[in-house]
């Protein structure tokens, strides 16, 4: 297993593409917190960049990476090694690369320039989103035997968690505005990876008073350590569940 | 060494391979024969692992090789179309393959790399080369690891006549050492001085398997492509 896993790494490397992602990212980071003169506010803008591209990137390039490694996985299936380790050897050089892409572009900078609890929270929240999209995408590589199709998919849920879940969401809460929803509203979140992220470092930031009696309850449920664990719990079922069915999917797969 | 038991697999609606039950022992050298798609290769990828069967059994030396992995070992595959990773050289690969498999007491049988010349080669990568260069790649991983089983896919399709001369050569020195061999291919002519037995398929099911020997005297030609086409016809 570390063999492939060797392997996998040092042939994202060659790939250029997570190099170019890491400059981008450090690019964002850096320019956001120094066009702010705050770096409380440079922070806020930096967590709505880092929402919208680590998923997309991270999902993306990991449903691509798959699809262009089935000859990698077609060479070492006929050899004698576990088809477990392949796969988990993609996730884990997958994972490990693009993590540390994020730690570099964007961690570097948040702790440069705003090195407190709220930062800390940003880098693992972006970290974990990471490794869930990249647990998405081998989910949606591993269920579609065609490129395009893998692609589509992975784009689709991309939109999904990024765009169509809230807009669900805020219609939900309009048709039954006359229900008492809040409480709604916290199992609802853990069913985005994003917004999950999102709302514990909002609150982190403590400007939830922006989001009203709703964000009274998050508080209430996310604020004090209970909640923050049981968050980070829920991006942690996020990471096992796709990984885990895609494993067994590739399990059984003919190639 | 492998037995196969009431193996089924079905693509969507094709039968690939329908109730097909045989057993292949150490020192035979199998021609696997049928008309294109009639489950040959997939024969040969449920064997490997490759293909999951829908029903069935296979035993690789006594034990079932269902999630088993470590039987591999002892297995050299050389698929009909052999695919790499395209960013990597000869070397890498081959590199690559030694590290997974590598067995301290293990010999290397490098005999193939030399005799081919894929020295001279061995910093092109995997995207520059012609077929038949992939080819031979693909039939020196096979041979390499001294594997007790042989598997071939179509080994000389894509070679140069010399080429598949040389190949030829080690497939029969390696059947002298008691080695069980596994060849399909479509160009019977070259399989007269190989193989011991055959294996015929037709649309996924087992139409006979018997020894070279036999199947000469029962249709009474003395060239297997011969006999074969007598079969076909018939």
């Amino acid at each position: 297993m570390k063999k492939i896993l060797k392997y996998v790494i040092v042939d994202i490397i060659q790939n250029k593409i997570v190099l170019i992602y890491t400059f981008l990212l450090l690019l964002i980071s850096l320019s956001v917190f120094n066009l702010e003169s705050n770096s409380a506010k440079g922070l806020l803008s930096l967590l709505n960049i880092i929402l919208i591209l680590v998923p997309l990137i991270s999902i993306i390039f990991s449903t691509i990476y798959i699809y262009n490694s089935s000859e990698f996985i077609e060479l070492l299936v006929s050899q004698p090694v576990k088809r477990k380790s392949i796969w988990l050897s993609l996730f884990g050089g997958l994972a490990a690369s693009l993590s540390l892409a994020f730690f570099i572009g964007a961690g570097i900078p948040i702790l440069l320039y705003h090195a407190d609890a709220t930062g800390i929270t940003m880098i693992l929240t972006g970290l974990f989103l990471t490794i869930i999209f990249v647990s998405i995408a081998l989910l949606a590589a591993g269920i579609t035997r065609d490129k395009a199709r893998g692609i589509g998919l992975s784009i689709l849920l991309w939109l999904y968690f990024s765009l169509i879940f809230d807009a669900l969401v805020l219609f939900f809460l309009f048709q039954f505005q006359d229900y008492p929803l809040e409480r709604a509203m916290v199992f609802f979140s853990f069913l985005n990876p994003i917004d999950l992220g999102r709302v514990q470092i909002l609150l982190q930031m403590d400007i939830s008073a922006l989001m009203g009696y709703t964000g009274a309850i998050f508080r209430e449920f996310f604020g004090n350590q209970v909640g923050v664990a049981l968050s980070f719990f829920g991006l942690f079922v996020w990471v096992v569940i796709p990984l885990f069915i895609s494993l067994r999917k590739f399990d059984k797969k003919d190639l | 060494m492998i037995v196969a038991k009431n193996i089924t697999k079905t693509f969507g609606k094709l039968k690939a391979l329908n109730d097909i039950s045989v057993s292949f022992n150490k020192g035979e050298c199998i021609a696997l024969l049928g008309p294109n798609g009639c489950g040959k290769t997939t024969l040969i990828k449920s064997i490997l692992g490759m293909v999951v069967p829908d029903s069935g059994s296979i035993e690789f030396n006594g034990r079932p090789i269902n999630r088993e992995w470590l039987y591999r070992s002892q297995v050299g595959y050389m698929p009909q179309i052999g695919r790499y990773p395209e960013n990597m050289t000869i070397a890498n690969v081959i590199e690559m393959m030694k590290d997974i498999r590598k067995d301290s007491k293990m010999h290397l049988d490098e005999d193939l790399i030399q005799s081919f010349d894929l020295g001279a080669l061995m910093n092109k990568k995997m995207h520059t080369l012609s077929g038949g260069t992939r080819q031979k790649v693909s039939a020196c991983l096979a041979f390499l690891f001294n594997p007790d089983v042989l598997i071939l896919d179509e080994p000389t399709a894509g070679l140069d006549p010399i080429s598949s001369e040389k190949l030829k050569d080690k497939i029969i020195l390696e059947k002298e050492k008691g080695k069980l061999i596994l060849i399909t291919s479509h160009v019977l002519s070259e399989l007269d001085d190989l193989i011991t037995e055959v294996f015929y398929m037709e649309d996924g099911r087992l139409m006979f398997y018997k020894k070279l020997s036999e199947l000469m005297t029962d249709t009474g030609e003395e060239k297997l492509s011969k006999a074969i086409v007598k079969i076909m016809v018939a």
